[in-house]
């Protein structure tokens, strides 16, 4: 994880540099343009206000499911990956995020701009209440402990709240508007998200690259040695839930902005393990994590496995007599998505943001080995 | 003894896990500035009395005064931010954290930014991250370990592990600093160089010192005072040339003869 290796003939001079992310003018370039390519997508779509028909229109509204659960995942991350608290309830802290926004835009017709942070922070306080078990429990049972909460949202959203959030049923969201434009397409949502993620990305890595992130990570290696050494643990495994149940309210309520529509089978015990396993799959406790997690279990679930169903199923039958081919539809997408998670655990146990590691100080040594 | 000196006073201390007895009524003074050893054969308790003193066990009976004040019933981190830092018996680094992330985690009691400031990374945060690495790069000049400030210490040498851990404890700029058995599973080179590093911190700083260790030779050559433990029971206390001497020490060690 020590990349911290320059290319030959740059050296560090200031404090300052070495702890700088982009050090050099490269890395600069590199991270500008993308920012910048990012931002001209929608340009190129056919919806777009030049109709130029360069990229498909579907790229915006997977960029903007990427980009939302990122958000989420980075929040995962910094209870997961850095704190070493595992939560199994983070589908459920999203659904507090994606009603509580509604809900003030439906009720209190307050805008999107202020129903954003107030969902946001309303989750984060829920979070932090579902980490008081983590005062005297860890681990597997600290995992048991989250998934009551992954039980008791969708419930009380469900049952107890169903005058305001409709129950079962879906419930329409407003469109975010700013001063009298209207943000209801894809391709306008796509400048609320992308920059939104792009920041919370951002905030997070300075987050774990200061003091807070570092309390974080000592409570996950050394629990005791850092309660020994001036942390207070508790209270930092509470930041921990806080921050983690915050970016998943703003990825829960932008998710409910983006759809106009919500229902509560999305926030559900599969969306908390999905997330999980995006998260190790990217790298839990890297920076890039979230984003390789989720855009790789996204390409995997929506076009991978999709690509490669139909011709299994002719094969199939023919290896395996007993299977019946009619409904072997619904059980390939899981079983092909099982398997795929099992060989990235094997070659890539600690993610692919590790593997990016090690690819990128190859190639700044290159062409020596170390 | 002087009572405004007195950096560390153990009162009558005694603690038990279940029915066994890991401490009985266990009293010392440790003057400021002082290197303090504590001595004894296996499962004497010493252990015990260093995570009693920093807060990891509470004894049921007796007081702990740090610089007279009585802080027997406060929190571990408390005790830190008083001015108490120690290292570990069996190491306790960070294991995936660069030594410089170790150095620097230490130095949280000294540091003020917040999941806010930290998360816009430019303005206060920053500052103090740049100050706060100039104090750690002190350190990591002091104890020679340049060379390996961005090595994750999970794959660093058992010996440079010890050096690391050294290092965080002081990088929380103590007054009372607690070392157990330090020079554990070191060879000659590595047990000078860390006795070395002792001494230089204990002469620079006028740090006060409680370490553990079994090598008799180095205790005796390096400390003023040392106690003598048996059973959760102290049976000697003095200078090294009285504790030399001491029956008691002597028959705890070899034995009594028949």
């Amino acid at each position: 994880m020590s990349a911290n290796i320059r290319p030959s003939g740059v050296f560090d001079t200031a404090y300052a540099q070495d702890i700088s992310i982009n050090r050099t003018r490269f890395d600069k370039f590199l991270a500008n343009g993308l920012f910048v390519l990012l931002l001209i997508v929608p340009l190129l779509t056919i919806e777009g206000p030049l109709a130029a028909n360069i990229l498909p229109q579907s790229w915006i509204g997977v960029l903007n499911r990427i980009a939302i659960f990122v958000i989420a995942v980075q929040g995962l991350n910094i209870l997961t990956g850095y704190t070493g608290q595992i939560s199994l309830g983070h589908a459920a802290f999203m659904a507090v995020g994606a009603y509580t926004g509604a809900v003030l835009a439906r009720e209190l017709g307050m805008t999107f701009w202020i129903a954003l942070p107030i969902a946001a922070l309303v989750t984060g306080v829920t979070g932090l209440i579902f980490g008081l078990p983590s005062l005297r429990v860890k681990g597997f049972y600290l995992a048991m402990a989250t998934l009551a909460a992954q039980f008791i949202i969708p419930w009380l959203l469900r049952y107890p709240l169903e005058g305001l959030t409709g129950g079962s049923r879906p419930l329409s969201v407003p469109e975010p508007t700013l001063f009298g434009l209207s943000f209801a397409h894809e391709n306008a949502m796509y400048y609320i998200i992308i920059p939104m993620s792009i920041f919370l990305s951002l905030a997070a890595r300075n987050i774990v690259r200061t003091r807070v992130g570092r309390a974080f990570i000592s409570v996950r290696d050394n629990d005791l040695a850092a309660e020994l050494l001036g942390i207070n643990v508790f209270s930092y495994k509470l930041q921990a839930f806080f921050l983690s149940a915050l970016y998943a309210g703003v990825a829960g309520c932008l998710l409910a902005f983006e759809s106009n529509s919500l229902s509560l089978d999305k926030f559900l015990l599969d969306r908390s393990i999905e997330m999980l396993a995006m998260l190790v799959i990217g790298g839990a406790g890297f920076p890039l994590g979230p984003l390789f997690g989720v855009a790789f279990v996204n390409l995997l679930t929506q076009n991978i496995i999709p690509s490669v169903i139909p011709t299994l199923k002719q094969v199939l039958p023919g290896f395996l007599p007993f299977i019946n081919p009619i409904n072997i539809d619904a059980a390939l997408g899981p079983t092909l998505f099982g398997l795929a998670l099992m060989f990235f655990l094997i070659i890539a146990p600690r993610g692919l943001a590790h593997r990016w590691e090690i690819l990128k100080i190859a190639w700044k040594i290159r062409p020596y080995s170390h | 003894m002087d009572q405004s000196k007195i950096k560390l006073e153990v009162k009558a201390i005694s603690l038990s896990f279940g029915g066994i007895r890991a401490l009985s009524n266990v009293s010392f003074r440790v003057q400021e500035g002082a290197i303090f050893a504590i001595i004894g054969p296996n499962g004497a308790g010493k252990t015990s009395l260093i995570n009693s003193i920093n807060g990891f066990y509470s004894p049921q009976e007796g007081a702990i005064l740090f610089e007279g004040q009585n802080i027997t019933r406060k929190p571990p981190y408390q005790r830190a931010k008083l001015g108490i830092s120690r290292t570990f018996q069996n190491i306790a680094l960070y294991t995936n954290m660069t030594a410089l992330d170790n150095l620097m985690a230490a130095r949280h009691i000294h540091m003020r930014s917040n999941m806010l400031t930290g998360a816009l990374f430019y303005g206060s945060a920053r500052d103090e991250e740049i100050a706060h690495r100039e104090r750690v790069e002190e350190i990591i000049d002091f104890l020679e370990m340049e060379g390996i400030r961005k090595t994750i210490v999970g794959n660093l040498s058992y010996g440079l592990r010890k050096r690391v851990e050294l290092g965080r404890a002081l990088a929380l700029e103590p007054t009372l600093l607690l070392l157990d058995e330090p020079m554990a599973g070191m060879n000659v080179e590595e047990k000078e160089d860390m006795a070395r590093f002792i001494l230089d911190i204990h002469e620079r700083q006028g740090m006060t010192i409680v370490l553990i260790e079994h090598d008799m030779g180095l205790v005796m050559d390096i400390s003023q005072r040392v106690v003598a433990l048996d059973f959760g029971r102290k049976i000697a206390e003095g200078t090294p040339d009285e504790i030399k001497r001491n029956d008691a020490v002597i028959k705890a060690y070899l034995g009594e003869e028949v």
